[in-house]
């Protein structure tokens, strides 16, 4: 295909992705305005993961633990600790605004994993995979059991703080009176947005070339003079910081944070929403957020249990029934649309460009 | 006193043991599945669970009583893993493992889903095969349960021993593990003995969760836990290596169980996440794990 047509499609998409974002609360609920929101957060979420693994080739099945990171610093800066007896050293006294968290988790969550992608070198495809797997599954009863630090079971609550903008009473942006619910999404898109944009100018060039290196083959790479210590730790530190931002706001939004928040299921639909979006893309992954968000709610739902077949929905047996649609579709998906949602775009724009030049030449 | 200390020692080590085979069993099936077709089943403890509620079906529901309940389950457990893997793996075992892993993950959900749909989420109970009884031997008080998990344990272990080893279809099963390709050129079929594979692997999951049902309560999330002590057990012994997953299963189980009980700051709460440091700790020192071979890539 075409590069420049490629670049020329791809900014005209992400100008009408920004325009229907922007556009998108006239038109729904705010109910509705805070699933999107969610929506948002997977986005950010699933962008860092992607660089991981999409692009660098590293198979993370623990990202939410750096999700759990970032949730907790944003809840501790906005709550403290020193309300479950922390004192010293680890003691925060909270009081911070909300929105200036962020990039505090951010950073946070990109130290740990720094810190984590060292280790991490030694390891590679399904074993990288088992140890991130191990880190978020152990984190949880980690949290829990550093009770003063962390709230312990019980976690922080965030609901009724001063700090939390919009929470009481509506906040005032440029002239429109936004509740929680659409000033919550207007956050959450406008740094998806933002972050969307500083992933492709990370990946457009040297670095996403060096990542892409090292995925493809590191032996490779290695003789290129691809640095693999050095791209594969970065790797780990972007895509943390992505995470992190991501689980800070999924606090924000929750307005709550205890273990149980982010589960290890989180870190598995993380991984099916960035292979269902399609790895090494990054247009798809908007269809990945919107899939990790609306499939349970969609499989739930009214519409689709009650059309399928009595033998295999039982109305009177409703739990469970829609666990086994979302197993079912997923299994399907990777049938049928092994590269994801963003193969189906690329091979949509390929017909395209053919086309176009059939018909021209 | 020194008597006393060591005889609640001994009886540590033996329910160690116990709960180490059932470790051992499902981590034995994740080797066997990861040596044939380069893949970690995310499924295998939930397919356990399905087997487990079918051999409780049979015999709270059709009045059967344990053992022909047990060998039936064994049975359909076979078939079970068989089907799935002609069904649902073979279509995407080429390619990216990660499809492979979404896969397997997706059956994690659709039978868990089943599972509850089915059964209901309460948790039931699954009468033990071997009594509540307690044996005295020497002073240390162990339960026959605790003997007869053991006991089972080692019987599989060694019935799948020899079957891989003297037989012509373990030695079929072997040869496609080690080199599919060649396998195919001297007339192994190897897609059936990969599904044979995830038959045999099935059926170690369905006896570890038929054995472990009766002491920790029969409900749909029971394997889960249970399956993240398989996975640091095969990665303590080596995920290619058979007798590493014997090994580091009991090892794992007699470990956790005397940190547990011995080490108060890990009590009961922390026994999962030092499984998951003993994944990390082996990862980074010894990647292949005690008895696995060191992975040679070729450039």
């Amino acid at each position: 295909m075409n590069p420049n047509l490629t670049r020329v499609t791809g900014f005209v998409g992400f100008a009408l992705l920004v325009v229907l974002v922007f556009l998108l609360p006239e038109w729904i609920s705010t109910f509705r305005a805070q699933q999107f929101a969610y929506v948002g957060i997977y986005l950010i979420a699933l962008l860092g993961l992607n660089i991981l693994t999409g692009y660098t080739g590293q198979i993370s099945l623990g990202h939410g633990a750096f999700m759990a990171i970032g949730g907790y610093t944003t809840a501790l800066l906005m709550a403290g600790n020193e309300q479950f007896g922390q004192e010293g050293l680890l003691g925060i006294g909270g009081g911070m605004k909300d929105v200036w968290t962020i990039p505090i988790a951010g950073l946070v969550a990109g130290l740990f994993g720094l810190a984590f992608g060292l280790p991490a070198l030694r390891l590679s495809g399904l074993y990288l995979a088992l140890a991130t797997f191990a880190i978020a599954v152990a984190l949880p009863s980690v949290v829990k059991r550093f009770e003063e630090f962390s709230g312990g079971g019980s976690g922080v609550n965030l609901f009724g703080l001063p700090e939390l903008t919009a929470g009481i009473i509506p906040v005032d942006i440029a002239g429109r009176e936004l509740v929680f619910n659409d000033w919550l999404y207007y956050l959450c898109w406008s740094i998806a947005l933002v972050l969307f944009g500083i992933a492709w100018l990370i990946l457009r060039g040297r670095t996403g070339r060096a990542f892409r290196a090292v995925r493809d083959s590191e032996t490779a790479a290695v003789s290129s003079g691809v640095s693999l210590a050095h791209y594969k730790t970065l790797a780990f530190g972007i895509s943390a910081a992505y995470a992190g931002v991501a689980g800070s706001l999924f606090a924000i939004a929750t307005t709550f944070v205890n273990p149980d928040t982010f589960p290890i299921a989180l870190s598995i639909f993380l991984l099916v929403g960035v292979v269902v979006g399609g790895l090494g893309g990054l247009s798809g992954l908007v269809v990945g957020a919107i899939f990790i968000q609306f499939l349970p709610l969609w499989a739930q739902g009214e519409g689709v249990a009650s059309r399928l077949p009595g033998f295999i929905v039982d109305r009177t047996k409703e739990p469970g029934a829609p666990a086994i649609i979302y197993g079912i579709v997923l299994i399907l998906l990777m049938f049928f649309l092994p590269n994801g949602v963003g193969g189906l775009f690329r091979r949509a724009g390929q017909t395209l460009t053919r086309w176009r030049y059939s018909r021209s030449g | 006193m020194v008597a006393a200390a060591f005889a609640d020692f001994m009886q540590q080590v033996v329910s160690g043991l116990a709960s180490g085979g059932v470790y051992a069993a499902l981590a034995l099936a994740l080797v066997i599945i990861h040596r044939s077709t380069g893949v970690i089943n995310f499924s295998q403890g939930e397919m356990a669970t399905l087997c487990t509620y079918i051999a409780w079906t049979l015999t709270v529901n059709h009045g059967w009583s344990y053992w022909p309940a047990f060998v039936a389950t064994v049975g359909f457990s076979f078939l079970f893993g068989v089907v799935t893997h002609r069904v649902v793996i073979r279509p995407v075992e080429r390619g990216n493992v990660l499809r492979v892993v979404i896969v397997t993950i997706g059956l994690l959900i659709a039978i868990n889903g089943f599972v509850v749909w089915q059964w209901s989420g309460e948790p039931q109970a699954l009468a033990s095969p071997f009594g509540t009884d307690t044996l005295d031997i020497g002073g240390v008080i162990v339960s026959v349960g605790d003997i007869g998990t053991i006991a089972v344990t080692i019987g599989i272990v060694i019935l799948l021993w020899l079957l891989f080893q003297f037989t012509k279809v373990g030695l079929a099963l072997r040869a496609a593990a080690v080199n599919p390709n060649e396998a195919r050129l001297v007339g192994v079929r190897v897609t059936w003995m990969l599904a044979l594979g995830w038959g045999l692997a099935a059926v170690l999951g369905a006896v570890a969760g038929m054995l472990t049902a009766p002491s920790v309560g029969l409900d749909p999330q029971m394997m889960q836990p249970i399956l993240i002590y398989a996975f640091a057990a095969a990665i303590l012994g080596g995920i290619d290596s058979p007798l590493g997953a014997v090994v580091g299963g009991l090892t794992l189980g007699v470990m956790l169980n005397l940190i547990g009980v011995y080490v108060d700051f890990v009590g009961a709460e922390l026994k999962l996440p030092v499984a998951l440091l003993v994944i990390l700790v082996v990862l980074l020192v010894k990647p292949s794990g005690l008895f696995g071979r060191p992975e040679v890539k070729r450039v």
